[in-house]
């Protein structure tokens, strides 16, 4: 071996190893929140409401706050983004104006969630009165989107070839026909993919919402969409943070992170499943984030060339699944 | 006059600050293939664009001139571009059909124009086919995406879809050059057949394409348009020295 082969075999070492540490890190999280939580899920955890500040009963409202506040904050900015997304990629030309949009995106993307938060109860909880509602959170949390949602369906309707709108010109429809009935159908996939992470993003954030709407404890349903909700992110600081009682809330904290790790990245699935061809694959990628074992077996193929058939993945599947089992089994016996 | 064909006058075309298009006066036989040729960049697709008006698309673009379509001047100011555009069909050098069904490319431009019968679709789809020589290869799967056709069926299929709308004029933009030889042949093939109803302007870089396929033939070099009378001349005794030296290959 030359000491040019030697640099590049450290080097790709290095790599390597740097990459498998990520994969260790994601599953020593995942197996460390799924391990101290898995014990408090049960059906009765999933669908009754809290009793006792939340250290009795289950996390039922703080679920049905979260897809709540998720349900309307896409059906505020979900248009706005879209109909933006559009104007920027197929009106627009570029001019100062369009450099000034695009710059405002990106600012309002870099903008901390807390301060989505503080602007929140600034403009929609206090200036407009709603108080703290699930109007004012869902507005806070589709000011939070926008941005994703604009430049998502700009970068969607970047990619559609030109050569698309030319023959659709060309065959006497107008600009607005053609984007509507070539442009728009091709680019729909990437758009609800980027929705879906978006939603996965805001699903997840505490910060907007503390001030805006999340309550630490409730026991009924909101009533109208200017009552407060609890919201899962906020349930889990809270029961971790704030709880009198924090020994006893704890499990509940741990309970409610695994609920809502499992709504993110199931929407995570979902955003690969509309996107990709290969249905196959997005359910073998899925797999191998929440058993990371598949995901190493995999990876091992890939390093062989050997193309993955579906049988190692269910095998995989099936030995990460067992190994999974065990280390709760451990886990609990200790 | 022609009573169907186009007749181009002192038509000059700018992008920007380049003149891309210098004066060029011609007239196209009705139901004939002309062909553009001429070197890269010598403006032969700007003047084809022209015939339906798809340089109005490109930013920065000013033209001047006349180009008269059935006894109208195309670039006056009431012309509905869109109608236009019904008339001028046109195909792309690459095959672009839409990611639809194989029926609903077809079906586009009729929809485009707000035709609503389905039974009167189905038929003017199959005219279409048939006369694209496609619908043997596809009559069994017009349900499913075009996108799964080989290439030269995709240019056919993108050909129907030109003619699905019933133009008088099909313009072609090197529509072979992204063809396998067998394709072209069948393309080419095509086009003699079309040219009995439709009058089709082809830009090719081919030379000898230009000679099997068309009645005229137009050289155009920098802009100008140098030479254009019957292929066969053109080819075979070139008046002008740049003519001469362009179909001998003896040019930079």
């Amino acid at each position: 071996m030359t000491a040019k082969h030697l640099t590049q075999a450290i080097v790709f070492g290095i790599f390597a190893a740097v990459s498998a540490l990520v994969v260790a890190v994601i599953s020593f999280l995942l197996y460390y929140i799924f391990s101290n939580g898995l014990s408090s899920v049960s059906w009765e955890f999933l669908t009754s409401p809290p009793e006792q500040d939340g250290l009795k009963g289950g996390i039922m409202l703080s679920i049905a706050g979260t897809l709540l506040l998720v349900f309307f904050s896409v059906l505020f900015a979900f248009p706005i983004g879209v109909l933006s997304g559009i104007y920027m990629n197929e009106y627009s030309r570029e001019n100062a104006w369009k450099k000034m949009v695009r710059l405002m995106t990106n600012n309002l993307a870099g903008i901390p969630s807390i301060v989505f938060g503080l602007f929140g109860l600034a403009l929609f909880v206090k200036a407009a009165n709603f108080g703290a509602s699930i109007l004012a959170g869902s507005l806070t949390l589709a000011a939070m989107i926008l941005p994703i949602l604009i430049r998502t369906t700009e970068e969607s309707l970047k990619q559609i070839p030109g050569d698309y709108r030319a023959a659709s010109l060309a065959l006497g429809a107008t600009k607005w026909y053609t984007i509507r009935h070539v442009v728009l159908p091709s680019a729909f996939p990437n758009i609800i993919s980027g929705l879906i992470l978006g939603v996965g993003r805001i699903a997840g954030e505490t910060a907007p919402i503390i001030f805006t709407v999340a309550a630490s404890y409730l026991t009924q349903f909101p009533q109208s969409i200017f009552s407060q909700v609890m919201a899962l992110p906020f349930t889990i600081y809270y029961m971790a943070s704030s709880h009198p009682n924090l020994l006893e809330a704890r499990p509940i904290a741990y309970g409610a992170a695994v609920v809502l790790l499992a709504i993110v990245l199931s929407l995570n699935l979902l955003s690969r499943l509309a996107v990709t061809q290969d249905k196959l694959g997005a359910v073998r990628y899925f797999l191998s984030i929440v058993f990371p074992p598949l995901g190493i077996a995999l990876w091992a193929q890939y390093r062989t060339r050997k193309p993955v058939v579906a049988n190692d993945c269910i095998f995989a599947a099936g030995v990460g699944g067992g190994l999974y089992t065990l280390l709760l089994f451990i886990q609990y016996l200790l | 006059m022609f009573a169907k064909g186009i007749s181009i006058k002192e038509l000059q075309l700018w992008y920007g600050d380049f003149h891309a298009v210098k004066g060029v006066s011609m007239e196209i036989d009705p139901k004939a293939v002309t062909a553009y040729i001429g070197p890269s960049g010598c403006g032969k697709s700007t003047v084809l664009r022209c015939l339906n008006r798809m340089n109005d698309l490109i930013e920065n673009v000013r033209i001047e001139g006349e180009v008269t379509i059935d006894q109208q001047n195309i670039y006056a100011p009431q012309v509905d571009v869109y109608a236009l555009r019904k008339k001028v069909g046109m195909v792309f050098q690459k095959p672009s059909p839409f990611p639809k069904s194989i029926f609903e490319n077809v079906a586009y431009g009729l929809r485009v124009n707000g035709m609503r019968n389905k039974t009167e679709i189905a038929d003017i789809v199959e005219k279409s086919l048939k006369g694209a020589a496609l619908w043997n290869e596809v009559k069994d799967k017009l349900k499913q995406s075009a996108l799964g056709l080989s290439g030269g069926q995709q240019q056919r299929l993108c050909i129907a879809r030109a003619i699905a709308p019933n133009p008088e004029v099909v313009l072609m933009d090197e529509p072979t050059s992204a063809l396998d030889p067998i394709s072209t042949v069948q393309v080419e093939e095509l086009m003699s057949d079309l040219k009995k109803h439709y009058t089709i302007v082809i830009v090719t870089h081919n030379m000898q394409q230009a000679q099997r396929i068309a009645d005229k033939t137009a050289f155009f070099y920098v802009g100008y348009l140098i030479e254009y009378t019957d292929t066969q001349s053109l080819f075979n005794n070139p008046k002008e020295e740049k003519t001469q030296k362009y179909i001998s290959g003896d040019f930079s």
